[in-house]
Parts: C-alpha cells; sequence; structure tokens
C-alpha cells in the first residue's frame, strides 16, 4: 500500500516534470511555429542562473522562481531581437539557427563557467510514508507545475495580452491592422517561453546534474511532448504529458529505465499513427 | 542528347567526379587521402537527405536511423559471413526495407510534416537507446556482439568480391567511396529528370493537385524514401570501414541533426550544395579540433548563426542568384529566389 | 603464433602507400613530436580538459629538464570534441602526417578502440591514460590507469567489513559498468555477502526516482555504485532529496572521477566511500609536489586532479623515461625498455609496467569524500592487474591483438 501510494508520487512526479520542460517549447512553437532546437540549452541556462545566483547569496527560492525565469527571458528577448525575427516563417531557417545556437550556448557557458559548477542541493527534506522515504521537494515541484499551468491558461484566457496573442498568431495581418504591434507581441511570446524554461531548468537543477551539455536530455522529450499533444499548447501538453510520463514511469519501475524510455518513444510512434494531428487534433479540440 | 545547361551540368559533374576519382591519389598523401575519404561518405549521407527532403519534400528527422542501420547491418553480416559482398549489399537493402515499411507507416497514415519530422527523430532515438543497452553479453547476432555503447571495434574491411583475403587498401577504399559519389550523384541528376522524377517534384509542389492528376502519393514518396535509405545505408557501410568501428552515436541526435544542417548549408532543393556542404563542415570541424582557439561548440554555433543570416537560401542558391545578377540575365531575383523554384528550372 | 593475413596485408599496404607519398614538412632534427588526443569540447570535456593540462605539464617539465636525448619535446593537441569519427581522424593524422613519437590518448573505451588499430597499423606506439575494463593485449598499446581488480578488490572487503553483507549495485550500462558489476559481485561472494540486486543505466539517463524506491524496497546495508557522467550525478542528488543521504551508505569506482564531489553539495557528496588510482589530496611528497607544480602552472582556480589526468603525467613520464633508456624514440626500442619493468615514482606512488599485459602495478587508495575533497581511508600499494593477466600474456604472444571480454 505504502509503495502504491509512493509510486503515485513518482508518477505524479514524471507527469509534472514532462509537463515543466515541455511548456516553454509548447508556448514557443505552438504559438509561433518556431522549431527552437536550443530549447535544451534554455532549460540549461535557467540551471546556471539559478545556481549562480544561489551560490553568490540570494536566497534559493528567489533564485529559482524569479532571477532564473527573468534571466533566461532576457535571453531570450535577446535572441529573439537579434536573430529569431529575421526568420519568421522561414521554419528551415530557424531550425539551422537555434541548432547553432544551442552549439554557440554550451561553448559559451563552458567557456566562461567551466564544465564543473559547484550545483545546489534540493531545499525541502524528506517525509516517511510507510516503509518509504519520499523527496518533499518533487511535492513541491509538481505543485508548482499545477499552478504555472493555471497561470498560462488565466493569461491566455481572461488578460487582453493574451487576447492579443492569440489574435496575432492566427491572424498577424489582421491584429496589425487593427493597431498592434506584431513584432512586439512576438518578442513578448518568445520572452515568455524563453522564461518558462528557464523556470522549469532552475526547478529540476536541484534534481539533476547541471553541466553545459545537460540540455541535450531533455530536447527530443520535450518535443515529443509538444508535439504529440497538438495544436491546443495547454491541453495537449497536459494530457501528452500525462500519457507518456506514466508510461514511462511504470514501465521504469518494472523494468529498466532503457525499457523506460523505449516505451515512452514506442507509445509516441503510435500515438502520432492513430491521431496524426497529435491528441488535441482529434479530443478536447475546444480547448487551448 | 541535347547541349542545354542540365546535360552540361551532368557532363560537368561527370567529368569533375572522374577527374578527382583518378587525379586526387597522384597528387596527396595517404592521409589527406584517408581524410577525403571520410568526407566523402559523409557528401554520400547528405545526398540522400537532399533527394528526400530538397526534392521529395519529405522533412525527415532520423536519417540517421539508416545509416546507422547500414553500419550495424554490415559489420554484423561481415562478422558472420566472413566475405564482405553479402555484407555490402544487406547494408543497402535493409535500410531500404526498414525505410520502406517506415514510410508505409507514415505515408499510408497520411502523417504530415513537422509531424513525420518527429516520428522519424523518435525512432532514431527508439534505436539509439537501444542500441546503446546492449553491452551485455546476451545480445548478440550469430558470431557478433552488439556492444552496447562501446561499439563494435575491428570491423573487417571491405575484400575483392570473392576473395576474403585480399581486402582493399585505404587508397581502394578511396576509389570505392568516390565511385559510388559520382554514380550516385549522376543517378539521381538523371532519376530527377525522368517521368517519376517529375512526379516527385510535382508531390512537392502540390499534394493534392498531383493526387487529382491521378498520381499514387503515397506510393511515389514511399518509393524515393526508401531510394534515400538506401544511399544511407550504403553511406553507413562505408563509415563503418572507414573507421573500422562502429557505435550507437550513428544513431544519435548529433549526428542525425548534422546531416539536415549540411543540406541546409550547402541548399535545400539542390543535389551539390549538400554534397558541398557536408564536405565543408567537416572540414571545419575536424580543422576546430587541431586549432586551440576557443571551445569548438562555441566557434561551429557562431559560424551556423552567422551564416543563416548571411546566406539565408544556403551556399549553392545564393551563388545562382549572384550568377543571375552578374549575367543581368533576367533582372527579377525573385525568379530564382527560392531553392524550391530553383529546382524547377532543373539547374543546381 | 596467431598470424592473421588480413592484418599483414593492411599493413604491407600501408607502408608500401606511405612510403610512396611525398615526404611530409620534414620534423625539425632537433625536435621530437608527440601527440594527444583528448576530447577539449563536447560530453566528455569534463575529463579531458585536466589530461590536457596534465600532459603539458609533462611536456614542458621534461623540456626544462633539458629534454630528451638533447632534443625538445613538440606537443600536437587534437580535441575530437567527443566525437567518434574525429577520433579516427586524427589518429591517423598523428600517425601518417605528424610522424608522432608517441600517441597519448582516449577517454571511453570506445574512443580507445578506434585509435588502437589505427596506430597499431601505422606503427605508432600508443598509451591510454583511463581507468577502464581492462583486457586490452596489444604490444603496442600501454594502459596506465585502474582495472576494476585492482580497486574492487580492495574496496568491496572495506564495504562489507564496515556496512554490512547485503549489496546493491548501480551501474553505467556500458562495458566498464557491466564488467565492474561482474567484478563487485564476485568479491562480494569471496566475503561471504550477497548482491540483492544490480541495475544498469544507459548514460543519458537522469530520472533515479523508481531506482531509489525500488533500493528502499530492498532494503540493503550498502550501495556499490559504478555509475558515470553528467546525467548519472543527478542519482546522488535525487538520493539526497529523497531524505536517504544518512540511511544507507554508498561506496564507488567511479565517484570523483567526473568531479562528482566538487558539483555536489557537501550535504549530497560527504561520506561516500571511493576506490580509485589517485586523488588530489593524498598526503605523500610526491603528490603535493605534483598539485603545487600543476596550481603554479595553471593558478589556484586549477582543475580538480583525479586518477585521469595524474595517469596521463605518469604515463608520458614512463614513456620519456624508456625513450632515455633506450637512447632513441624508436618504436620497438622504446617498447623494449617499458617491457623491461620500467617504473617510476609518480604522483601516485610507484607505477611499473607489467611486461605480459602492458598494463601496470599501481597504488589502490580508499578514500572518503569529505567537504568536496576526499580523505585518505585505506592505501594498498603494488595492485596488480590480475584481471588482465588472467588472459593476456604478451610475452608469449607478442603478436596478440584483442581486446579480451574478462569473464569471471
Amino acid at each position: 500500500m505504502d509503495l502504491v501510494a509512493v509510486l503515485a508520487l513518482e508518477v505524479l512526479f514524471a507527469i509534472a516534470s514532462l509537463a515543466l520542460i515541455s511548456a516553454g517549447l509548447a508556448v514557443i512553437f505552438g504559438m509561433m511555429r518556431v522549431v527552437n532546437l536550443a530549447h535544451g540549452e534554455f532549460l540549461m541556462l535557467g540551471g546556471y542562473a539559478a545556481i549562480i545566483a544561489t551560490n553568490s547569496g540570494i536566497n534559493i527560492w528567489i533564485s529559482m522562481l524569479i532571477v532564473a525565469p527573468l534571466v533566461v527571458a532576457a535571453i531570450g528577448v535577446i535572441v529573439e531581437r537579434l536573430l529569431i525575427r529575421f526568420l519568421y516563417g522561414r521554419m528551415v531557417d530557424t531550425m539551422l539557427a537555434t541548432w547553432g545556437l544551442s552549439l554557440f550556448f554550451i561553448g559559451l557557458v563552458t567557456t566562461i563557467f567551466g564544465n564543473t559548477t559547484r550545483g545546489i542541493s534540493s531545499p525541502l527534506g524528506g517525509a516517511t510514508v510507510g516503509d518509504y522515504k519520499i523527496g518533499l521537494y518533487k511535492l513541491f515541484i509538481i505543485g508548482v507545475t499545477v499552478v504555472l499551468l493555471a497561470a498560462v491558461y488565466l493569461v491566455l484566457r481572461r488578460t487582453k495580452l493574451g487576447l492579443i496573442a492569440r489574435g496575432t498568431m492566427q491572424n498577424a495581418n489582421m491584429a496589425s491592422a487593427l493597431g498592434i504591434s506584431p513584432d512586439k507581441v512576438y518578442a513578448i511570446t518568445f520572452a515568455i517561453g524563453a522564461g518558462l524554461s528557464g523556470l522549469a531548468g532552475a526547478l529540476l537543477a536541484p534534481l539533476t546534474g547541471i553541466v553545459p551539455t545537460i540540455g541535450i536530455a531533455y530536447i527530443a522529450k520535450s518535443f515529443i511532448t509538444v508535439i504529440g499533444g497538438g495544436a491546443a499548447i495547454l491541453t495537449g501538453t497536459i494530457s501528452a504529458s500525462t500519457l507518456f510520463g506514466t508510461i514511462n514511469q511504470l514501465v521504469t519501475f518494472q523494468s529498466s529505465p532503457v525499457f523506460g524510455e523505449v516505451a515512452l518513444l514506442v507509445a509516441a510512434v503510435i500515438l502520432l499513427r492513430l491521431l496524426p494531428q497529435g491528441i488535441t487534433g482529434r479530443f478536447f479540440r475546444r480547448s487551448m | 542528347m541535347r547541349l542545354d545547361a542540365d546535360n552540361i551540368g551532368l557532363i560537368v559533374a561527370a567529368v569533375g567526379g572522374l577527374a578527382l576519382l583518378f587525379g586526387l591519389p597522384l597528387v596527396v598523401e595517404l592521409f589527406t587521402l584517408l581524410q577525403f575519404t571520410v568526407y566523402i561518405v559523409m557528401a554520400i549521407l547528405a545526398l540522400s537527405l537532399a533527394l528526400i527532403w530538397g526534392f521529395g519534400g519529405i522533412l525527415c528527422f532520423g536519417q540517421a536511423v539508416f545509416f546507422g542501420l547500414g553500419a550495424y547491418a554490415y559489420t554484423i553480416a561481415v562478422f558472420n559471413i566472413g566475405e564482405s559482398t553479402v555484407p555490402v549489399l544487406l547494408s543497402i537493402v535493409v535500410p531500404a526495407a526498414f525505410a520502406a515499411a517506415l514510410g508505409y507507416f507514415m505515408f499510408y497514415g497520411r502523417l504530415s510534416d513537422v509531424y513525420m519530422g518527429v516520428v522519424t527523430l523518435v525512432v532514431t532515438l527508439i534505436f539509439f537507446s537501444f542500441m546503446n543497452h546492449t553491452a551485455g553479453e546476451e545480445y548478440r547476432i550469430g558470431a557478433s556482439r552488439l556492444g552496447g555503447f562501446n561499439g563494435i571495434p575491428a570491423i573487417p574491411p571491405i575484400n575483392m568480391p570473392g576473395d576474403p583475403g585480399r581486402v582493399l587498401w585505404p587508397e581502394e577504399m578511396y576509389y570505392v567511396a568516390m565511385g559510388s559519389l559520382t554514380a550516385i550523384y549522376i543517378g539521381l541528376r538523371l532519376l530527377l529528370r525522368s517521368h517519376f522524377g517529375r512526379v516527385i517534384v510535382a508531390i512537392r509542389e502540390n499534394e493534392t493537385r498531383a493526387e487529382l492528376l491521378g498520381y499514387d502519393v503515397r506510393l511515389h514518396k514511399l518509393l524515393i524514401f526508401s531510394i534515400g535509405g538506401a544511399i544511407a545505408g550504403l553511406a553507413g557501410c562505408l563509415f563503418a570501414n572507414w573507421n573500422a568501428f562502429v557505435d550507437p552515436t550513428v544513431f544519435g541526435l548529433g549526428q542525425t541533426a548534422q546531416i539536415i544542417i549540411w543540406v541546409i548549408v550547402g541548399g535545400l532543393g539542390t543535389l551539390i550544395g549538400p554534397v558541398i556542404g557536408a564536405m565543408l563542415l567537416q572540414y571545419i570541424t575536424t580543422w576546430l579540433g587541431t586549432v586551440e582557439v576557443a571551445n569548438s561548440s562555441l566557434v561551429m554555433g557562431a559560424i551556423l548563426v552567422v551564416f543563416v543570416l548571411l546566406v539565408p537560401r544556403g551556399l549553392v542558391p545564393t551563388l545562382q542568384l549572384l550568377w543571375q545578377k552578374l549575367r543581368g540575365g533576367r533582372s527579377d531575383p525573385g525568379i530564382v529566389a527560392t531553392p524550391r523554384e530553383a529546382v524547377e528550372s532543373g539547374d543546381d | 603464433m596467431k598470424f592473421n593475413r588480413r592484418e599483414f596485408l593492411q599493413t604491407g599496404a600501408a607502408a608500401a602507400a606511405a612510403g610512396a607519398v611525398l615526404p611530409h614538412a620534414a620534423q625539425a632534427a632537433d625536435e621530437i613530436v608527440v601527440s594527444q588526443i583528448h576530447d577539449q569540447s563536447g560530453i566528455f570535456d569534463i575529463y579531458g580538459n585536466p589530461m590536457v593540462e596534465t600532459f603539458n605539464m609533462a611536456v614542458d617539465e621534461i623540456n626544462a629538464a633539458g629534454g630528451l636525448l638533447g632534443k625538445k619535446l613538440k606537443s600536437i593537441n587534437y580535441d575530437p570534441q567527443s566525437k567518434m569519427e574525429l577520433y579516427g581522424q586524427y589518429a591517423q593524422q598523428s600517425a601518417l602526417k605528424d610522424r608522432v613519437s608517441v600517441v597519448h590518448g582516449g577517454i571511453t573505451s570506445a574512443s580507445r578502440e578506434v585509435i588502437r588499430p589505427v596506430l597499431r597499423r601505422y606503427n605508432t606506439l600508443y598509451f591510454y591514460n583511463t581507468l577502464y575494463e581492462g583486457g586490452v593485449c596489444d604490444r603496442n598499446t600501454f594502459c596506465t590507469g585502474t582495472t576494476p581488480a585492482q580497486t574492487v578488490e580492495k574496496l568491496v572487503p572495506y564495504v562489507t567489513k564496515n556496512f554490512g553483507k547485503k549489496v546493491y549495485i548501480l551501474a553505467a550500462d556500458y562495458n566498464y559498468g557491466q564488467i565492474t558489476a561482474k567484478w563487485v559481485t564476485k568479491f562480494v561472494r569471496d566475503n561471504g555477502g550477497e548482491v540483492v540486486e544490480t541495475e544498469f543505466f544507459p548514460l543519458d539517463v537522469t530520472n533515479f526516482g523508481p531506482t531509489i524506491q525500488k533500493i528502499q524496497a530492498a532494503k540493503p546495508d550498502a550501495i556499490v555504485s559504478a555509475l558515470v557522467g553528467g546525467a548519472h550525478l543527478s542519482f546522488y542528488r535525487q538520493w539526497h532529496a529523497g531524505g536517504m543521504k544518512n540511511e544507507i551508505p554508498i561506496a564507488s569506482t567511479t565517484f570523483g572521477g567526473g568531479n562528482e564531489h566538487i558539483v555536489l553539495t557537501e550535504e549530497e557528496g560527504n561520506g561516500i566511500i571511493y576506490a580509485c588510482g589517485y586523488f588530489m589530496e593524498l598526503d605523500t611528497p610526491d603528490s603535493k609536489a605534483y598539485v603545487a607544480r600543476f596550481a603554479k602552472k595553471y593558478g589556484e582556480k586549477h582543475s580538480y586532479l583525479t586518477e585521469l589526468p595524474t595517469a596521463t603525467y605518469e604515463g608520458m613520464m614512463l614513456w620519456a623515461k624508456a625513450v632515455e633508456n633506450a637512447g632513441t624514440t624508436d618504436r620497438m626500442k622504446v617498447i623494449e625498455a617499458l617491457e623491461d619493468n620500467l617504473s617510476i615514482d609518480g604522483p601516485s606512488g610507484k607505477v611499473s609496467v607489467d611486461p605480459k599485459t602492458h598494463h601496470v602495478v599501481r597504488t589502490a587508495l580508499i578514500a572518503e569524500c569529505h567537504n568536496k575533497g576526499f580523505r585518505l581511508l585505506e592505501s594498498h600499494e603494488n595492485q596488480f592487474p590480475s584481471d588482465t593477466a588472467a588472459f593476456c600474456d604478451l610475452e608469449k604472444n607478442p603478436n596478440d591483438n584483442t581486446h579480451y571480454e574478462i569473464k569471471i
């Protein structure tokens, strides 16, 4: 019984972390159709921002929840202004550019910080569930993910900014004719996507090793989640994370991490074969 | 044969290829020849994606899967058989058959653009994860251990057909590679000029229109995808030969992204562009590792980013555009503005 | 003697070809050229960079002491960027273009198996200076790192004596991990213990949640880890985050090799037991002098010196001494000089070449991670590479060219 509870927690955590690492990409790809191959590096930069801030004396919660997203969002704005904005509508070129960007960030971070950076350990301790110990920090991450997704929903649904953003993505010319600058909207959207990735990277930093090349571990999984989810950013990400996270974690527990990984990938292939437009191409079609 | 621009291009390619084939070993030392061999192998790999993406319009994020399958098929077969003729054939047939199966799954499932990209990427990653996991002794095919992350070393090289004791020398491997590249390039040019090739391009331009004209879009895509798989498989076989080693990184994300980058840098929608792109970028990568200026990733990343901004269409289409402008023939650059149109005008 | 026709043909072909081509830029007569192939970028740079630094330090020290045979050493550094095809290319370049006297390099076993045949084919001496699973048997190759028999044999008794007899093994899913796990299993049984479970992890796994639950269910007395690389650091993180840190002790042959002890915080790392050939806090005069020279060359914030860079330094010094003894850089003469039980006093203690296996007899250390460094618990001198020696005898079979799979 304890084992079931603990296992359920692990599954929830796997779902939350998938949703977390995919959220930023979902915003950037889902709203702007930019295939951002440097997504993993945004996560990595978030991790570094949190670590550097914490190690230089800033409170760990402030570092993770405020400093990291802001820093990465700022980097996102710079990248968008200097590079991405020249490439809208040219998916192939953005792929090349963002792949270059990803190598560039890896090289830059290695050059500045070296490849050995003192990490941060997770702030909350453990709790006991029957015979088992669980990390409270994992519960915290699950909570943050729920809050974050709710916030994205509210911003898109209830605020003027969200309305403008959705409008611009649907028809940039029309939005422009109505007096909205698409340029500005794109920049802000990209910054929000980058910021979300930064936050995710920072939150996961105390649970993973932080090295300049860590982004590679995230990029494929987040892409599969976002594409598997389909057109609706939020519902898609949540439903795909739930499906893939559950499969991955249960198979891993039953056999080994390799088969967990393979099961996730096979599930993705089958899913896309059955639902070529992703989950939200068939279900929850009116959601967002 | 009429002597139009297209035929002249073909003749130039044939003469140039043959000149390099027989001329280079006379003027360079063994080491340079060995380096050249691997660049040529990568160029063949680039051609495979140039065909299916640039002309077939199939965004394949998983070209590495066919490359890797070719390498592993050759390796496993040659350890079991000992004579290399059948293994070389297998290295072409196995990836082609796999491409056909995967293509059937995708094209007959009506997957479109980016979803197809993700499926191919995922398939690559499945192979990568699985092959990495085969370190244990239980993973063996006949006489060949799969080796997992450590890979399979000491792969026997190709021999003269029928005579396992007479293995090819490094120079002969160069002849094989360069000969393959020339033959594949010319073959693809001819293929694209054929009726089949024109239908393929028509499908890329407008799938619905081609379908309404009565062409079986799915079958055509399947065929072009399999041909691409076969070429990539041959490249994998040559690569395993050159390095006498294969490991799961042939299926890796880095490998698969690299192929896409060669094609984009050289020019999507051309054949010669990706060949140049592959050779150029491989040369730069090798060179970066010999000069200790800065972190290699940093420099390579900066080169790619600057490249996208300055040469957005890729090398070959941009050069074509410049050439047109210099000749002042067609004043409207829009005519050759996109690689796709460059394809239609038939000169690359 | 096994006479392999295929190999003979290749060697003959290469020699003929090398003789036929134009001579490259001739080496200056007063220089001896050597090369190193270590990753300075990409995922293995964490191991490669310190190796490059100690290699350069060794070259500089040899030159400062007057060079070798009256000539200066010139070192060529190649960065294969963690890519296998570049290992092949640079090995060819070293052998055919630079015509170096020796190549030091390779980090993973995969990279070694790319370099080794190339250098053997083109008659260029090769040193591999990384701890690995053992089993390479090739007269052209010298391996100076520790193999599992040297470290695990001492680590396991320490674990069973101090922690208990139920052991849970976690290992990276490749040859090193698989073979180390077998040695751990063997020694645990020899010491009267039992292995409750062995789990292997691909090198890119970062989620250890299910494993940590499984370990709790199995309730072992100790964990033996052969986890490797940046992603596997996550295990130690998540172990601590799950509140398990002080519940079950961990011992390892790899913890520290990739600077794990520096990346992890004190509370995450302290108390983990590490068996290795060298760590930087080792308190012997040779070790202290070596670290001081390194600090002088690379500044106070220099890389942490683990077994890998130190074996690289010692490998270079072994080669240099062999050249001095042989009076030439000729490959066969240097090999014979090395086979003459050559030994040096390196930072890690006495290092001597075993002529039968071309591996080294060296000191094994058991240490405990403490505040981002290690402190010594036990030191065992003259550990013999008995794993490789069980298969490999180059005195009897000088033409052997096999990477033996160690079977236990």
